[in-house]
């Protein structure tokens, strides 16, 4: 019989997630489409303490803890190690949080990205820093609550636009995913296996403690963040053909989306409105980037 | 059958730090911790409505849904089965179950 995703299971259950962890279902995918073969350089998140205490690890792949800022300069060094040793068919891979990629590690990032080292760069976004208490970051969106955006000053920026940094980077592929469209996902890290140089994914990964929802509501949002054009699902390659992987004809309203979540509950009609205005603008920059407008 | 290894469910304690192993890669999983006791509410199929669409086991964070293959109708299929040992109660296969077969039954302790 012919499953919709790889039947391996390469982490294990036991982990430290938080019920309904959007993070813990994107590593699990992950490690689907990746497969034992693989390295991981995990800079400190969530997923630092998801994987639990040495000499215990949850992901059954060898996994490098290293500095907040230094996941993809961690994972260049693995690859030049590699490549010393002449092992070509592994898969190094950072891994890192929202915070670890928009914020203090883009810097290393875009080093590897202008080296073109042969890694996989993978941000889990869960749009904080939840490991440390829901400060905001540079991926938390318009309008939202953190610890650090309270509900009297809620974040007044929008989200970074990340994919246009690497895209301006000119490297081989860039994706985005979530994990409400698995097959998706798996289908983008395979892709990336298969492609040399700085590869970028970005994954949107919901989170029920910081995001103030329903551990159940964990992939109708993920599901709702593409549907609603928050989240466009996007693949770009040396960074100038882009491509839409689905084109939302009929977008649910952003409210549908809002309203779900703890930490946009103390926005008002004209603030809503607001963001659906910056959500409908940004996708107009998008479907022309894609050349669908 | 389960995806991962029963016998590695140990473990290992260290009195002091010159019992580590001298090494930096992980030995052991963490199937010693048994999630399962963070559940409050308890996720069980009922395999009449179930329609082996394996929404579920797609979707599970932990991974606490395995498959094993049985025959429906005369046709290979692939059945869902929750391990109480590791699930923690997040409910998502219920909510994502689209014929809803997945029942929450408060946990009693
Ligand atoms: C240089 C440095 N500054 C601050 C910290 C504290 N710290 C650890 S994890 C973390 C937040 C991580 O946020 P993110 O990368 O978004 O991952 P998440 O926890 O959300 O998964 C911070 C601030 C640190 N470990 N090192
Ligand atoms: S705080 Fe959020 S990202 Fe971190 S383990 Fe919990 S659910 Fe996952
Ligand atoms: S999601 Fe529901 S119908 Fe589909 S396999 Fe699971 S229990 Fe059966
Ligand atoms: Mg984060």
């Amino acid at each position: 019989m012919r499953l919709p995703l790889p039947e391996r299971e390469v982490m294990t259950p036991g982990h430290l997630a938080c019920q309904g962890c959007g993070a813990a279902l994107t590593m699990r995918l992950a490690l689907k489409a990746l497969g034992p073969r693989t390295v991981l350089s995990i800079p400190a998140c969530c997923w630092s303490v998801i994987d639990g205490p040495f000499p215990h690890s949850t992901v059954n792949v060898p996994l490098f803890h290293t500095a907040f800022e230094t996941a993809a300069s961690t994972a260049s060094g693995i690859r030049a190690a590699f490549e010393i040793l002449g092992k070509e068919d592994v898969n190094v891979v950072a891994w890192a949080g929202d915070g670890g990629t928009y914020d203090i590690g883009i810097q290393a990032l875009s080093g590897a990205a202008e080296r073109n080292d042969n890694i996989i760069y993978i941000c889990y976004d869960n749009e904080a820093y939840m490991n440390t208490g829901i400060q905001r970051s540079a991926a938390t969106p318009l309008g939202a609550w953190t610890t650090t955006t309270p509900v009297k000053h809620p974040k007044s920026e929008p989200k970074k636009d990340m994919v246009s940094i690497l895209a301006a980077h000119r490297i081989p592929y860039i994706a985005t995913a979530t994990i409400a469209y698995p097959e998706d996902l798996v289908r983008k890290l395979e892709r990336a296996k298969e492609t040399k140089g700085t590869k970028f994914i970005l994954i949107l990964s919901p989170c029920p403690p910081g995001w103030k929802t329903r551990p159940e509501d964990t992939v109708k949002l993920s599901r709702l963040a593409v549907q609603s054009r928050v989240f466009p699902l996007l693949e770009i390659e040396n960074g100038e053909k882009w491509i839409l992987n689905m084109n939302i004809k009929k977008p649910v309203p952003v409210v549908e989306y809002l309203k779900l979540q703890g930490r946009f509950r103390h926005l008002k009609e004209e603030d809503i409105q607001r963001i659906q205005e910056y959500v409908d603008k940004e996708w107009e920059r998008i479907l022309k980037r894609c050349g669908l407008a | 059958m389960k995806p991962w290894k029963p016998d590695i469910d140990r473990k290992m304690v260290f009195k002091s730090v010159r019992e580590y192993p001298p090494m930096a890669v992980s030995l052991y999983t963490m199937m010693f911790n048994k999630t399962g006791t963070w559940r409050t509410v308890r996720p069980v199929i009922n395999y009449e409505k179930c329609v082996y669409c394996l929404m579920c086991w797609k979707f599970c964070p932990e991974p606490a849904i395995y498959l094993e293959p049985i025959e429906v109708k005369g046709k290979e299929r692939m059945k869902p089965i929750i391990d109480y040992d590791y699930c923690k109660g997040c409910m998502i296969c219920a909510e994502e179950c689209p014929v809803k077969a997945i029942e929450g039954v408060e946990e009693e302790r």
